[in-house]
Order: C-alpha cells, then structure tokens, then sequence
C-alpha cells in the first residue's frame, strides 16, 4: 500500500489524468476557433486525431511532473512561501521508498537514472532480438505471424520498421540515461563534493525521463512509425501518428539531457575540494564534463529539428516540402548537428570509464593524464565540425563534401592519443583481471574495431558504397558497444560493492564477459561483411542470391547469446546485491577519493572535506597521496546511522 | 628492449596476415564500373590501414596481457612512467601526417569517381515509392522523313558496356536512394522537382545482369524496391533503344503487356494468381471483388479505369490504401490505360 503512495504511482496517475483532460482542452481550443473537431473525410479526421493527442500527450507529461512532486518546492517559492533549505530525506519513510519518488540525494538519482537505463536497454534490445529473429533467414517469416497482427495491428513490413526505429531511439534514450547514472552517482564523490550543485534541477532532470521514455515506447501502440531512428522527412511527416510519440518522447529525454549537462558543469567547475585543480580531478570526471558541454550546446538542435517536423505535421508548414519552398535535405543538417556529437556523448563517459580502471588494474599511472584529458575535449571539439559525413550520398551541395571529410578524419587523432595512452599504462604494469578489468580491456577491443572501420567510411569514394549499408551499422555497434556498454557494464562492476557495500560473484561475471564479448565478435563482424557485400540498412527481408543468408544466422545466435549474457549480469547484480560477501573497504585498492569514505557511501558524503596534495594515479611511486581524508569522513559518520541501508 | 623487438616483430607478422586476408578475401561484390576500380583501390588503402593499426593496439594490449599480468606471490605495483612528452608528441602528430595524406587521397579519388566524360548517355530516373522507373531519349525517324525524339519508358534500365551514363534522378514522394552494390556508388534521389535533382556517373564495364537497390528508407516496402540493370553491348544498346522507341504499333493487348511492365504495373500485380503487394491480375476481370469495407463489386471496366487512376477509392480486403501510385491518370495517356485494360480483360 505504501507503494502506492510513492512518487511514480502519483505522476503516473496525474500523467494518464492530464492527457484525458489536454485532449479536451485542445478540441475546447479548435471549437473556440472555429476549427472542425470531427470530420467524415478519413485523411481530415486522421489529422484532427493527430492535434487532439499530440495537446493531450504535452499537458500529459507536464502533469506527471507535477503529479510526481518534483515541481513542489519551485510552485511553492513562485507562490512566496519560505523555501525548505533541509532536502534531507524523510526519516519516518523506509529506506526503499526514496528510489520511486523525489530525492534529491544524487546518489539515489544515480541509481534511478541506472535502473531506468537498464530497464530501457532491455525493452531495446528485446525488439532486436524480435527483428534479428526475422532476419535470421530470407523471406518473411517471423514478423507475419498473426499474433503481431493481432496485437499492434499492422503488417509485418511496418512491424518490422517500427521495431528497428524504436530499437535505435530507445537504446539510445538507455545510453543517455546510463550517462547520467554515472555521472551523477560518480562526479560529486569524485571531485569532494557533498551533492550536486542543484539537487533540485538534477532530480527534474531525471523525472522527465520518465513520461519521455513512457511516451517513446508507446508509439507502438499509436501505430508505430517507419521512418528509423532519423526520422528524415518527407517520409517522417507521412508516417502515422506514432512518429508524434517518437518526437514528443525524444525532446522530452532531451531536455533531461540539458539540465543535467547544466549540473554537471556547475558541479565542476565550483564545487572541488580543497586543492583539486583541474588537473587533478580523476580523468572519469574530465570525461563528464567534455559529455555535458556537448550535451548542453548541442541538444538543443535535435529538439529544434524534432520541433519543425511537428510543426509540419500538425500545420503543413512546409519546411521541408520543395513545392512550398522549403528544402529536404535542411532537416538532416540539423539532425545531424546534434546526433553526431550526440556518439560522442555515448562514449566519452566510457572511454573516461576505461581511463580510470586501467591504471587501477595495471598498479601504473594514467599515461599522460593530461593528454588524456585534453584528448576528450578535442573529441568534443571536433564532433561539432563533422556532421555532414553522414550526408554524403545525401545531395547536399557537393563542395561542402571534401571539407567534412578532412574534419571527419581528424577525428582519430586524439581518439589515437587514448588508445595510445591506454597501451602505455598497461605496458610493464603489474596486470590483474577481474571482471571490470576483462570488460575494460574487451572495450579497448571493440572500439579500436569501431575506431579502425571509421575511416573507410569518412573517405567519400569509400562511403559511397557503404554508406546506409550493414558496414554503417557494424560499426556504430562497435563502437557503442566499445564505448559505452562494455565499459557501463566495467563501472557496475566496478562500484558495484561501492553501492551496496556488497560482492558480486566473480566467476558469473567472467561468464557474462566472454559470452558477451565473443558473441558480440560475432555479430559485429558478421555485420561489417554482410554490409561489403551488399545488404542494406533497414530492410526486413533480403535478397538470398546475395548469399549470406548463413552470415545473418550467426548474427542472429550471438544476438541471442548477447540478450542471455545480459540477463545473467542481472541475476549477479541483484543476488550479490542481496546475498554477496560483504565489502565495505578499498576493494581495488584505488587512490581515487570514493574509496576512502565507507561503503555504501554515507548520505552527505563527506562530512568533513578532504584536501588534495597529490596527483591522482601516482600508482607505483612511494609516499606521493592524493588525498588527506579527515577521520570523520573515512569512517563514516553520526548520520550515517540514519540513513540505513542503500 | 627485448619486449619492443618481440612485439614489433609481432605487430609486422600481423599486419601482414590481415593485410593480405583482406585484400584478397571475397569481401566485395563483383566490380562493374570503372567507379568501382577507384573505390576499391581506396578500399585496399583502408585494409591495410587498418591492418597495422587493428595489429599495433591488438599486439600491445595482448602481450601486456600475457607477459606483464601479476605471477603468482607477486606484490606491489607496476613500473611509475607517468608521461613522456616527446612520445606523446610523435604519436599525436604520425596520426594527423596520416590522416592529411589519406584525405588527399581520399579526394582525389572522388574527383576520379566523379570526372566527367562529354560523350555520356543520360539516362531520366524517376524513383516513387517503391517503383524505380527510367525514360531514355531516343532519336526518331518519322514516315515524312524528320528526325524528331521521344521518350522511352522502361522500369529495366539499360545501360551499354563501357560508356558513361549520366543518371538524372527525382524522386515523386520520399527520399530514396540509387546504389547497384556492383557499381560500387550510390546517390539519394529528392523529392521536390528540377531544383532537386541529382546525377550520378556510372561506366559500367562488364555485361550482366544486376540489381538497383534502394538504399534510403522510403517506407514499409523498402526493401523490395529493386529494379534490374542489363549491361549490354553498344550494339545491342542501340537496338533495344529503337524497338522500344516511338508508338506503341502492335495491338492493344500487347502494348497493355509493354506499359505494364514499363510502368512497373507487374512489380506489384502478379500475372500468375499469386497476391504481391497489389491484387493478381489473372482473372481479375468479370470477377467478384471484396473490398475493404466489406461490400461486393463486379471488376468491370469502369471498376479497373478507377483503380488505376484513383487506386485509393475502391481497396480490395486485404491489402492496403496509399501503396500504389496516385499520379498515373497524369503519367499515362487515356489510350495507354485503356490498353493496360485490354491486356488486364485478356488474362483469364
């Protein structure tokens, strides 16, 4: 009972309540205006449904936040009353309850971000095992099958479409969430700071996930759209009204994006503990903060494109429609301006994640930290001057062609400088391999395989075969893969015992490794061949002359094995979470400042600040420390007590 | 000292084995054009590339694996080397030498891919969802003895060996995408008139059968958007272009046949009873036909004039409003619909 009371149950009801009622308000509107709310021409009543709900489904989302509480505070000082300084949590609340309401406790925002990454990462990658099962051979064979049809009411084309545009944006909306968990749960520990720099803003940020993702998800049941992950117009502004939900859906995840990015900034820049100068902060935190300057000037652009194509859906505005004077290929530059960047802020945080464990595991500093560092902001950097690349084949103008590939190229550059760093670090270290070490190391891999199948596609003669090909789709799963699932699944590893205070099973997770990683091989591969020879993106069934019907099979059992390897990671985690051998110390034995206050960490986590004299991974060199812990902090303290377990 | 040698020595012998593996494994279509002898030269540039660099980190990371992982009873931590400038310096700027000369590279091949050649064929593509159709110019000779040109329709595009073939596309709906694998180049077609169109070079070298295949998403059958390219002789070229150029003189059942397939009618109606996309014409006429509402017509002349010039007013059960071209009652005159109507009655 007392979960119904919680803060999700409330938003949730307030969500499904104020879509009913913006529903009304809108057709209150058009009737106020003399619009028509009804019609017998199909193709009109179709699109008054489409205003009708698109109204709903925005006062809808605005409703769950405020039904979810995370607007209190805010209406409440707009309204003048005194503003509640304590954002302690409630102590007569058991302890779990925090985790389905507001908190502004970053910790506990962490792990809500993390536990809805995951939850998204598995509706995605549930949908491509359905599609992968499909393309197992070919013909249509899977997709056809009446129950789809019963269930969502379309055929088997549209289905499949619909599941492969959805597997791109929810895996993706999964990604920025697991960005935030570690962001979140980590920068503040990292860099000596009790909290983030606006709980409240960070806790908005999070909650407007929810609906967001509610929204993506079920366009499923709002016919689906079958325009992919891009959605590029004329073809996005036919789809039906699904591609509402995926606009609305993606701007809202969007906009958890840019206040987090707004946190993060802040939280670096001033609130570091005593002595901590920039080059001092853990490389993890130098990551975070190239992702969130990316996040916070980019994002903007995806919901401007996301906004236009609305806007012609809903008043035929004509942007991206010739004949009214507007340009097809203007939505792809716009789009691209911010997805490009937007891989960079998959896998920035990943690669920092790498940055941080091997030095950790190898018992040797960071090979040229600052380089390191520097080389994450060059990546920012140069993302933003890249993103016609996707465009070649696109028939924008042909000058602008050549220039992009220059930029695009350079791009290796100071990915380079990190696989060059990493290499460095680990040479004559003292290496150990558990299992965050197996997955960073396997990272290193995957994305080097990622890395080296870039250039063929920013060299323009090359792309020009390959380009919408499987050869596109190997590699951004190589490198999503290498840069940020590998090394997310490296960090819960990692600070697993960090968060519970508990072990996981160290002989599951090696299985999880190797049947991911090998499976994984596999699968991308398999992709990169199939894409040489000629199967394109997006297609539900292909053509068996080409001959690699076998080659799509293997994809398909390491897709399979993937999915498995995964639900096994899930078992560990929520067993050893429950059950593990307790570990409350320094497990790795790193210098970093998280691992010298007690675990689970205390709710404020550093009752008394530390002081920084020292480099961050003088692994190696005697009586050099990074940090001086105060002995309240390194023990926990009286407040510790209250917060009970996490 | 010694670990350098070991791993340099390594890092050679792997390079060479991926290097060749690549280079020489079936891992491309067959090459048809001239285009696609450029781009795979750049493509073996690429393997080689990445042969060296996938076998630099590869060798590193598995040899510290190896030989650097902590031996039993081992305590400690590893060598303290926390930076070398000079190092990091020399591979920052090995990288950026590389990438420059690549990126030359890189656009010399395209202007190469792209050269022009003054004496090419040019070939009108129209893309629709999801039907590729193509218009040749032919030069005609008249009875009174004039020269005049019309055009010439087909949805199999014709192409002689070794001249160069200038593709103009537009596209009637959505973006969709030009790309024959064998060609090795592909080009996004754009809705949105003369504003919008794009060409696409293409000297295709070898005769042969291949396939055009959409490359952009353009909707629910995207995938089946395929028409076939037939690369032939100049001479056999010129022939083709005559017979199918001018009217239509045979009779009106065999012109039906001819727009049929030129108009792309067959891709979707199948001629032997099997439901495509679109309904069967085989017995269609005088038939009874359920539609979507569930009512009952007699498939009858005026019933077959209506679907072929408004498709969407009258959806047989089972398939689907909005999949067959609206525009037909502009692209096809009234004489050559009602010869598609001729040909439809004809298959009982």
């Amino acid at each position: 009972m007392r979960f119904l009371s919680t803060g999700l149950v409330r938003g949730l009801i307030a969500q499904i309540i104020g879509t009913v009622v913006g529903m009304a308000l809108t057709m209150a509107i058009r009737v106020l205006v003399g619009l028509p709310v009804s019609s017998t021409d199909a193709a009109l009543q179709q699109h008054i449904t489409e205003v009708h709900v698109v109204g709903g489904v925005i006062i809808g989302a605005i409703a769950f936040m405020v039904g979810v509480g995370v607007l209190d505070e805010w209406l409440g000082w707009a309204r003048g009353k005194p503003i509640n300084e304590n954002i302690d949590p409630d102590p007569s609340k058991p302890n779990w309850m925090r985790y389905f309401g507001v908190d502004f406790d970053h910790k506990v925002i962490g792990v809500q971000y993390g536990v809805t990454s995951i939850l998204l990462l598995g509706i995605g990658g549930l949908m491509a095992v359905l599609f992968r099962t499909e393309l197992a051979q070919s013909g249509i064979t899977f997709l056809n099958s009446d129950i789809f049809e019963i269930m969502l009411g379309y055929n088997s084309e549209h289905l499949f479409n619909t599941l492969m545009s959805l597997h791109g944006m929810v895996m993706i909306a999964g990604n920025l969430l697991g960005i935030g968990a570690l962001m979140n749960y980590l920068v503040p520990m990292m860099i000596g700071a009790n909290d983030m720099a606006f709980p409240r803003l960070n806790s908005f940020a999070f909650w407007i996930n929810v609906p967001g993702a509610l929204i993506l998800v079920s366009s499923m049941f709002f016919g689906g759209f079958d325009t992919g992950w891009v959605g590029y117009p004329p073809l996005s502004v036919r789809a039906p009204l699904g591609m509402e939900m995926f606009l609305i859906g993606v701007y809202l995840v969007g906009l958890s994006s840019i206040a987090g990015a707004i946190n993060v900034i802040v939280t670096v820049f001033t609130m570091r503990a005593k002595g901590m100068t920039m080059f001092r902060m853990p490389i993890f935190v130098w990551a975070a903060l190239a992702t969130s300057i990316i996040q916070f000037t980019a994002t903007q652009m995806i919901g401007l494109s996301f906004q236009l194509v609305m806007l012609e859906r809903l008043f035929g505005m004509g942007f991206f429609d010739a004949t009214a004077g507007g340009d097809p290929i203007l939505y792809q530059h716009l789009f691209w301006f911010y997805s490009h960047p937007a891989v960079y802020v998959f896998i920035l945080p990943g690669l920092g994640i790498i940055s941080e464990l091997l030095p950790v595991f190898s018992r040797k500093p960071l090979f040229g930290y600052k380089a390191v560092a520097m080389s994450s902001l060059g990546i920012a950097l140069i993302g933003f001057f890249v993103w016609a690349h996707h465009m070649f084949a696109s028939g924008m103008s042909p000058f602008l062609r050549v220039p992009f590939m220059y930029a695009t190229l350079l791009v290796a550059v100071p990915t380079g400088v990190k696989f060059f760093s990493w290499v460095a670090t680990l040479w004559e270290g003292k290496l150990e391999f558990p299992t965050p070490m197996l997955f960073a190391l396997g990272s290193v891999i995957i994305f080097l395989l990622g890395g080296v199948t870039g250039p063929p596609l920013g060299t323009i003669a090359t792309d020009l075969h390959l380009h919408d090909t499987y050869f596109v789709v190997g590699h951004f799963h190589d490198t999503m893969f290498g840069g940020f699932v590998f090394p997310f699944f490296a960090a819960l590893y990692y600070w697993f015992p960090k968060l519970t205070g508990r072990m996981y099973s160290e002989k599951l997770g090696k299985w999880h490794f190797w049947l991911m990683w090998g499976s994984f091989m596999v699968l991308s591969n398999g992709m990169l061949l199939v894409g040489l020879l000629g199967m394109r993106r997006r297609i539900v069934d292909y053509d068996p002359a080409l001959g690699f019907d076998f080659t799509h099979l293997l994809i398909t059992i390491a897709a399979f094995a993937i999915f498995l390897s995964v639900v096994l990671a899930l078992y560990n985690f929520i067993r050893s979470a429950r059950k593990g051998p307790e570990a409350k110390g320094n497990v790795w034995n790193s210098r970093s400042p998280e691992w010298h206050i007690p675990s689970p960490a205390p709710l404020h986590n550093f009752p008394e600040p530390f002081e920084v004299v020292g480099e961050p991974y003088d692994y190696g060199k005697i009586d050099s420390p990074y940090v001086i812990m105060p002995a309240a902090s390194a023990t926990g303290h009286a407040h510790a007590a209250a917060t009970g377990k996490e | 000292m010694v670990h350098f040698v070991i791993v340099g020595l390594l890092v050679v012998a792997s390079t060479l084995g991926l290097g060749l593996f690549l280079t020489n494994a079936p891992i491309l279509p067959l090459q048809a054009s001239e285009q696609a002898i450029t781009v795979d030269w750049l493509f073996n540039i690429h393997w080689w590339l990445i042969a060296f660099f996938f076998s630099l980190i590869t060798v590193f990371v598995l040899y510290s694996v190896f030989v650097f992982r902590r031996k039993r009873g081992e305590r400690g931590d590893g060598k303290y080397v926390s930076h070398n400038d000079r190092l990091e310096i020399i591979w920052t700027a090995i990288p950026i030498g590389i990438v420059l000369i690549l990126a030359v590279i890189g656009a010399s091949t395209l202007a190469d891919v792209e050269r022009r050649d003054a004496n090419a064929l040019t070939v009108d593509v129209y893309a629709s969802q999801w039907v590729w159709r193509f218009e040749y110019t032919a030069e005609v000779l008249t009875e009174a003895g004039e020269t005049i040109l019309t055009a010439v329709s087909t949805d199999t595009l014709v192409l002689p060996k070794d001249r160069q073939v200038v593709l103009r596309m537009r596209s009637a709906d959505v973006i969709h995408s030009f790309w024959v694998p064998e060609f090795r180049v592909k080009q996004d077609v754009l809705p949105g008139g003369d504003e919008f169109v794009r060409e696409l070079r293409i000297t295709p070298n070898m005769e042969g059968l291949y396939k055009v295949r959409c490359a952009e998403l353009c909707g629910q059958l995207h995938y089946a958007m395929l028409a076939d390219v037939q690369v032939v002789t100049p001479a056999e070229f010129d022939a083709w272009l005559a017979e199918n150029a001018g009217d239509c003189n045979l009779g009106d059942e065999q012109c039906g046949q001819r727009w049929a397939t030129t108009y792309g009618c067959t891709a979707c109606h199948s001629l032997t009873g099997e439901s495509g996309v679109g309904p069967t014409w085989l017995g269609l006429f005088g038939h009874d036909v359920t539609l979507s509402d569930g009512s009952v017509v007699t498939a009858d002349l005026e019933y077959l004039h209506t679907s072929i010039v408004d498709p969407n007013a009258q959806i047989v059960q089972g398939f689907q409003p909005g999949i067959m071209p609206q525009d037909f009652a502009v692209r096809l005159t009234e004489e050559q619909i009602q010869q598609i109507i001729a040909f439809i009655v004809s298959l009982q």
